[in-house]
């Protein structure tokens, strides 16, 4: 009951947080101190980020590795990995798109060579490699097993990311939200629509991923039955 | 595990040394692709020493690659898997074989292309031999990241073509803390940061390497 409730109004919680998100970025909050209304922007890039980088790949990282584990070993694991990783790919273009966005008026390029931005292009090309591995292999098992532990390499990439700005002396700002221990710096309705944006976006996500999977268990359904099809038929050819 | 290891890269080198693809192939590839880099960066750019290490682990990468390839298609041969599997050979000593066959290699292939980055990109021949045990760790790092990369593409539709797909990208991160760890060895900024990431990656690479090979291998 509570599973139908609560998977039922996923979608529509979801398109009301974020339609919160964009009347309270575009209309209520103040423009910044500093970047003017170019602010605004911000209350999308890092929850984009954060869908992208921790969630959508956490997820698939956490199926994968529940997938090579043979107690939890699942083709459910398999399919919400695959559907977590294409998510992904939509959410870090997303990510770099609006983070060129805001670059451009802000630094003055679309892209520079910061290692927060090159290890998240990084992430998205090995994100697309991963795809490209799952076609290249037929056997179901085979194709599982190499993805997952694909995905199991590339998250080695996502710590890289997150304390690239740490590391390195980069364009990209530190933390933004919280300092290092812990104060918030971010206030009042800036502080709300940036809370209900990353909420927003994290159930976009959960969202998407549910209807991706769905998707995915109809065309297992689809090539099975076709593949059952062509063997009767080829039965009947036989009795003939 | 170091006994199977021991002898899988046995095997494997001795398959380089009987077959001299290393020699004739791999190693004219890459002092030929050293000498292109120079030729497009222009006389002006290339005698400029500071190109020298970008140069040298760009170069390195492509050589990488074509030793990935061919580690496992020492593995295609028909039944060489199979028979892997009947001896029942301990995954993580086969993994550890075959990335210590990879490292020895490239080895010899860096230390060729060094000494080709300092005669035709004036690299300082002092930097260069400062630069070695970096170079050499990282080239260590590219064998072990490399050896689980080549295992996942192995026999699958494309492999050559998916193979770079998919190495490239995770090799960037060692390319970048290799070029700086060089760079460092030039007496251009700090060296430790660079050799930390790089001594990570290793860790990290031949730890799922011993970890997962095996489940690899079984699929």
């Amino acid at each position: 009951m509570i599973k139908q409730l609560s998977q039922r109004l996923l979608g529509p919680v979801t398109l009301v947080l974020l339609a919160l998100t964009i009347w309270l970025g575009r209309w209520v909050t103040p423009p910044d101190r500093v970047q003017g209304n170019l602010v605004r922007l911000l209350y999308v890039h890092p929850a984009v980020a954060w869908v992208a980088l921790y969630v959508s790949f956490g997820t698939a990282t956490i199926a994968s590795a529940l997938f090579l584990w043979r107690r939890t070993r699942s083709w459910a694991l398999d399919r919400i990995a695959h559907c977590a990783m294409e998510v992904c790919v939509v959410f870090i273009i997303l990510t770099l798109i609006t983070g060129s966005i805001w670059g451009r008026p802000t630094w003055g390029v679309w892209w520079a060579w910061d290692a927060r931005l090159t290890s998240t292009a990084i992430l998205g090309v090995l994100a697309l490699g991963y795809l490209a591995l799952r076609r290249a292999n037929d056997d179901p098992t085979v194709r599982a097993t190499r993805s997952a532990v694909f995905v199991i390499l590339s998250a080695i990439n996502v710590p890289i990311i997150h304390f690239s700005v740490q590391w390195w002396k980069t364009l990209h700002q530190g933390a933004t939200v919280f300092t290092s221990n812990r104060t918030l710096l971010v206030h009042g309705s800036m502080a709300w629509t940036l809370l209900i944006s990353f909420v927003g976006f994290t159930l976009l996500f959960f969202w998407l991923l549910r209807a991706r999977y769905r998707l995915e268990v109809q065309r297992e359904q689809v090539q099975r039955s076709a593949l059952d099809e062509a063997l009767t038929a080829r039965q009947r050819e036989g009795a003939l | 595990m170091i006994r199977v290891a021991w002898l899988v890269a046995r095997k494997d080198l001795r398959i380089e040394a009987r077959s001299r693809v290393l020699l004739w192939q791999v190693v004219p590839f890459g002092a030929m692709a050293l000498l292109l880099a120079g030729l497009a960066l222009g006389p002006a750019h290339a005698g400029n020493s500071s190109a020298g290490p970008g140069l040298f682990y760009l170069v390195m990468l492509f050589v990488t690659l074509l030793m990935i390839n061919r580690s496992q298609v020492i593995e295609a041969t028909p039944g060489t898997r199979a028979s892997i599997a009947t001896l029942g050979l301990d995954p993580s000593g086969v993994f550890l074989g075959k990335a210590l066959a990879l490292c020895l290699e490239l080895w010899v292939t860096g230390l060729v292309l060094l000494a080709g980055t300092v005669l035709v990109l004036h690299t300082a021949l002092h930097g260069a031999f400062l630069a070695l045990p970096s170079v050499a760790v990282t080239l260590a790092a590219l064998a072990c990241a490399g050896t689980l990369y080549g295992a996942l593409t192995a026999g699958g539709e494309g492999a050559a073509t998916l193979l770079p797909v998919l190495c490239l990208p995770a090799f960037a991160p060692l390319l970048i803390a290799g070029e700086r760890s060089f760079s460092a060895a030039l007496g251009h900024g700090g060296l430790w940061e660079w050799w930390v990431i790089v001594l990570v990656a290793l860790v990290a690479y031949g730890g799922v390497g011993i970890l997962l090979y095996g489940v690899l291998e079984e699929s």
